[in-house]
């Protein structure tokens, strides 16, 4: 016997800058299976009903990090979302906020790549080494300490999450000082202080208010607040301790 | 020429549109009511200071029914506060591991909540050994 | 990229924070609530006698100028910041107002702790 057709509605902000003002709200009947991801209903509507509608996705697994996008108002991965999940009250999608809506659902991540960049997310020997030498040795405890922090998929949902950078874009963001600290604490890497200018800086840090809300988003548990949070004290440290630490020639 | 013409919404009444900022907010508010209780042992300093007369009209106010209520909203807000506090604090703190195993935030906050009660267990002693 | 002072006024707003967060609700609750009332500790518990006793100590003054002080620093910087998450622009202006009556705050304390004597 043949399960009775499911519908959902689901309202997308739509934005066309060659036609559109401001953005506008558009509903969509999407018929659905329990399995079936947000994503899938976007890809229903792109095929079916709407072929001018315009999003961003990859991998359909929650690595690639490209489909975030803001999910009744929180921000989430479209292709980890489920539509049951909204059954059936419908849902409302939107690009992930506090980014620039470029067009539909596909927000302008410019600003974050340029971030990215600046804090040099490479590893930064401590002194040189040769080949003869081999591999680097890290010990589990050792790899316990940044692991975390390099689960990041660069999806932006914390940049979405978090108000400070909602309210002043010139914050570095959740997700790029989560990276920082990731090359920070690699026993293999010695470019601590190179990258502090940009922690102590306003822009770092210190823009950070302790929301949280990065952290309670993140789809790969890197806990973004804490690596913010925790070089708050790192960088007092170095504000205060400066004129007793001699200067490296 | 581009097509492009990207559109920025607008961040105003963002911390209404989900309850986890909500609760931020209320955290953050909480800051007024440290501020109003150091402003009320200002003013009690100040009538120390200026002798035997003030002080006791200091006192006086204290006793009325009014400054009872707002006290008693005082110590509501100032409990949330220190709930708030020690809720937040583990973020502030690197990788702490004990024998072998990760520290959980729920540990921190709860032995930070221990500590307060601890410590407001040891003033209440403090002032009761110290009664006339 | 420029280094920021933030630290200094961070600092004073943790040390406020972690102060009034474990002593916050007692001294509330002794001061406001118990004393006025005489429940559990008496009434004459904050007499001038003793209370002019308390503050002339070396400890005591302390205590005091340490509460109010920490507190007033802690809420000033919570309260600035607070402005801008509201939408307010937060300047140098709103900083000097801030910060500005922390100082003064903890200038009237001092001055008001050294009129009491020892």
């Amino acid at each position: 016997m043949a399960e009775a057709e499911k519908i959902i509605e689901i309202e997308v902000l739509r934005y066309r800058p060659e036609q559109d003002a401001a953005p506008v709200a558009q509903r969509y009947r999407v018929p659905f299976t329990d399995d079936m991801s947000v994503l899938q209903g976007l890809q229903y509507i792109k095929d079916h009903i709407d072929g001018t509608l315009s999003f961003r996705w990859s991998c359909r697994m929650a690595i690639c990090g490209s489909c975030g996008m803001m999910i009744d108002g929180k921000p989430r991965l479209s292709c980890k979302t489920f539509l049951r999940e909204f059954h059936p009250a419908g849902l409302r999608v939107e690009a992930l906020a506090h980014f620039p809506i470029e067009r539909d659902l596909v927000a302008g991540v410019d600003d974050f790549i340029v971030k990215l960049e600046s804090i040099k997310p490479y590893l930064i020997p401590k002194e040189s080494r040769s080949l003869e030498q081999g591999e680097y040795l890290q010990t589990p405890h050792e790899l316990e300490q940044y692991e975390q922090f390099s689960s990041c998929i660069n999806c932006m949902l914390c940049y979405a999450a978090c108000p400070q950078y909602g309210l002043d874009s010139k914050f570095t963001g959740p997700g790029v000082l989560a990276l920082l600290h990731r090359y920070n604490v690699d026993s293999r890497d010695g470019g601590r202080e190179q990258r502090m200018q940009l922690v102590n800086a306003e822009e770092g840090v210190w823009s950070c208010t302790a929301v949280g809300y990065c952290s309670e988003v993140c789809p790969k548990a890197v806990d973004p607040a804490n690596a913010v949070n925790l070089n708050k004290v790192n960088s007092a440290k170095d504000y205060f301790l400066r004129f007793v630490r001699p200067r490296k020639p | 020429m581009s097509a492009r013409r990207p559109y920025m919404r607008p961040m105003r009444g963002w911390w209404r549109r989900d309850p986890f900022f909500v609760r931020y907010m209320i955290r953050e508010a909480t800051a007024l009511i440290v501020a109003a209780y150091a402003l009320v042992l200002l003013a009690g300093v100040l009538c120390l200071a200026q002798g035997e007369a003030a002080w006791n009209g200091w006192l006086t106010q204290l006793r009325s029914p009014v400054s009872i209520v707002l006290h008693v909203l005082m110590l509501a807000v100032m409990i949330y506060h220190t709930y708030s506090w020690f809720e937040i604090m583990p973020k502030t703190m690197p990788a702490l591991f004990v024998g072998g195993k990760r520290v959980t935030a729920t540990t921190i906050t709860m032995s930070g909540l221990a500590a307060a009660v601890a410590a407001a267990a040891a003033l209440l002693a403090l002032a009761w050994m110290l009664r006339p | 990229m420029k280094r920021s002072n933030a630290p200094v006024f961070w600092g004073l707003f943790g040390a406020g924070g972690m102060l009034s967060a474990l002593l916050g609700p007692m001294l509330v609750f002794i001061t406001g609530i118990a004393v006025p009332l005489g429940l559990v500790l008496p009434r004459d518990f904050m007499s001038y006698p003793r209370m002019l006793a308390f503050a002339q100590h070396w400890a005591g003054k302390s205590f005091v100028f340490a509460v109010i002080a920490l507190f007033i620093w802690h809420a000033a910087h919570r309260i600035f910041h607070s402005l801008h998450d509201v939408g307010i622009r937060t300047g140098a202006v709103a900083k000097l107002i801030f910060y500005g009556a922390a100082l003064l705050v903890t200038l009237l304390t001092l001055r008001a702790l050294l009129v009491i004597g020892f």
